[in-house]
């Protein structure tokens, strides 16, 4: 199953941070990605662009996991000399993760 | 029963109004809310106020009114915006020009009082929100503005009043929807869970299009009519739940995965979303499709307003400079990194000052940077090198990105396409802090003018 059939993320930034929410279409995946994608999973992936601390929740009424990564676009939007300058396509970066993980670990 | 209808007029500065004519020509809606002001906005306003002190509201301010604000005012359609960016009373000023020019009779409320630039020494030491640390001096003295955002007291107050057009300065962006609410339908401000409903449809909606289809992760090629997407519309009554909707007649969709995409989009945590009016728990919502386009909202939970106000602080950091150049295959990625390679190597000749140097190539990394897949990298039909540098001279700046130039010759084969050389793009950084109420409160100013067309 590719993971655009199991999940679809979301990214932006608020001053330095980038808030990710990534949203499962079925209780069943949200399952296997809250137990695959830990907070520490997601800030080793990602500590090659250069960020902090990287805060996790769950909302599991919404089938939805939350992170929000700190520090993580040189000082902000304004200030980031990237081409993603507000970290808009951390959304897939993060469903690569994802799909890396599934393939690694498939569930059951 | 009384269902009060409250539409997104934009999501940010530079969106389309067209979809707001449309819905206040179809008269689907109450109140239309413009919310333009993102973090960004502020530094762009910053530098046309430092340009001429009459300006640093948005330039699609008058426009828009021109094209909205005769059919509102005969469809008794009320207009809340904060395209008053750093100088809400010269927007104003300019709007009640353009409604006497239209011939039309409203009245105008302006909110002031959001600007602390000019009063900093009242809130120092103006601690950084996240690290605890003093303003620096130095920071002060580059600061570009620094503004509260505000909550929808004083806009609620200026409806009060019988505002047909409220413009105002920062405020919060959901605080702009929930004014309207609170005012129509008399809600208590201490009801928090109400209060916390009422700014979740101020959520839903202040990113325009982001909740009808545009920008959605998901199934996105299964929406169609994004070419006349429609913008959303909230019906709220008295109760615990809103209906999500967008107007008649238009493109894209308003879904399941459309509202719950947007409703934790960039709130942070999730069980408390902190804004000047509640802290709102999403945490047990419940989302549910009840007709075509049309999604209900209900289990918001809401806890008493944070004691502080939330201000921002710019200050200008440097500039960039940047250009971008094309090559074709074969050898596309490594005749672009030869490239980079050359630039590198001229500007620590040049001996200029650079504090950060960063090379992209569109079609393989730009976005993804160290985490893209390198699988295909030596296969690739074409690749462009972006290549932007950051220093606190505007002159290396662009001395720097004009090196690309001559490489269209003297670099590796097949360069094309140059672009993006040219000014030096002033950068900002920021600096938030908390600030208390009372002081800022008391220098808020709600004015009420009338315009007799």
């Amino acid at each position: 199953m590719k993971i655009q059939d199991m999940a679809y993320a979301r990214s932006s930034d608020k001053g330095d941070h980038v808030d990710i929410s990534l949203f499962t279409y079925t209780e069943d995946c949200y399952q296997q990605l809250k137990d695959l994608l830990s907070a520490e999973q997601v800030r080793t992936y990602f500590a090659p662009m250069g960020i902090g601390i990287v805060e996790r929740w769950e909302v599991p009424g919404l089938m939805a996991l939350k992170f929000v990564i700190q520090n993580a676009l040189d000082g902000g939007g304004s200030h980031s000399i990237r081409a993603d300058n507000q970290g808009k396509t951390w959304s897939g970066a993060l469903l690569r993760l994802a799909e890396h993980l599934t393939i690694e670990k498939p569930r059951g | 029963m009384d269902t009060l209808r409250i539409g997104a007029g934009v999501g940010f500065y530079g969106d389309t109004f067209l979809p707001a004519i449309e819905m206040i020509q179809k008269q689907a809606v109450d109140y239309v809310c413009f919310e333009d002001l993102a973090e960004l906005t502020l530094a762009i306003l910053q530098k046309d106020r430092a340009r001429n002190p009459q300006e640093g509201y948005t330039k699609d301010l008058i426009p828009m009114l021109k094209a909205t604000l005769s059919d509102a005012v005969k469809n008794g359609i009320r207009i809340i915006t904060n395209a008053g960016g750093l100088n809400p009373r010269a927007a104003a000023d300019r709007a009640i020009d353009v409604a006497s020019s239209m011939g039309l009779t409203l009245k105008v409320g302006v909110v002031q009082g959001d600007a602390v630039l000019n009063r900093l020494d009242e809130f120092m030491p103006f601690q950084h929100m996240e690290t605890g640390a003093a303003l620096p001096g130095d920071i002060r003295s580059r600061a570009l503005f620094a503004n509260v955002y505000l909550g929808a007291r004083p806009i609620v107050k200026a409806l009060e009043q019988g505002a047909d057009l409220v413009i105002t300065g920062r405020v919060a962006d959901p605080s702009l929807f929930l004014a309207p609410i609170i005012h129509h339908l008399g809600w208590d401000w201490d009801d928090w869970n109400q209060v916390a409903l009422g700014t979740v449809v101020g959520h839903l909606l202040e990113c325009s299009s982001q909740v009808t289809g545009g920008n959605h992760g998901g199934h996105w090629d299964a929406i169609t009519g994004l070419d006349h997407i429609g913008f959303p519309i909230a019906e709220i009554q008295n109760g615990d739940e809103i209906i999500i909707t967008k107007t008649p007649g238009t493109g894209g969709r308003v879904s399941y995965d459309t509202v719950r995409e947007q409703l934790l989009y960039e709130i942070h945590n999730p069980h408390a979303y902190r804004t000047p009016d509640v802290v709102v728990d999403v945490t047990g919502a419940r989302i549910e499709e009840v007709g075509p386009d049309r999604v209900k909202v209900c289990g918001i939970k809401g806890t008493p307003r944070p004691q502080q106000y939330k201000a921002l602080l710019g200050y200008q950091d440097g500039y960039m400079g940047q250009g971008m150049l094309g090559y074709s295959w074969p050898d596309a990625l490594k005749k672009a990194q030869a490239t980079e390679s050359i630039l590198r190597a001229q500007i620590a000749r040049l001996g200029v000052p650079v504090e950060e140097i960063r090379a992209e190539y569109l079609g393989y990394n730009s976005l993804h940077g160290p985490l893209a897949s390198d699988q295909y990298a030596d296969q690739l039909n074409e690749i462009y090198l972006r290549f932007a540098v950051r220093t606190q001279d505007r002159r290396a700046a662009e001395q720097i990105s004009r090196l690309m130039v001559p490489l269209a010759l003297g670099g590796p084969p097949t360069a094309s396409g140059l672009i993006g050389v040219d000014r030096a793009r002033g950068l900002m950084g920021l600096w938030p802090s908390l600030v208390d109420r009372d002081p800022v409160d008391q220098n808020v100013h709600v004015t009420i003018e009338e315009v007799r067309g």
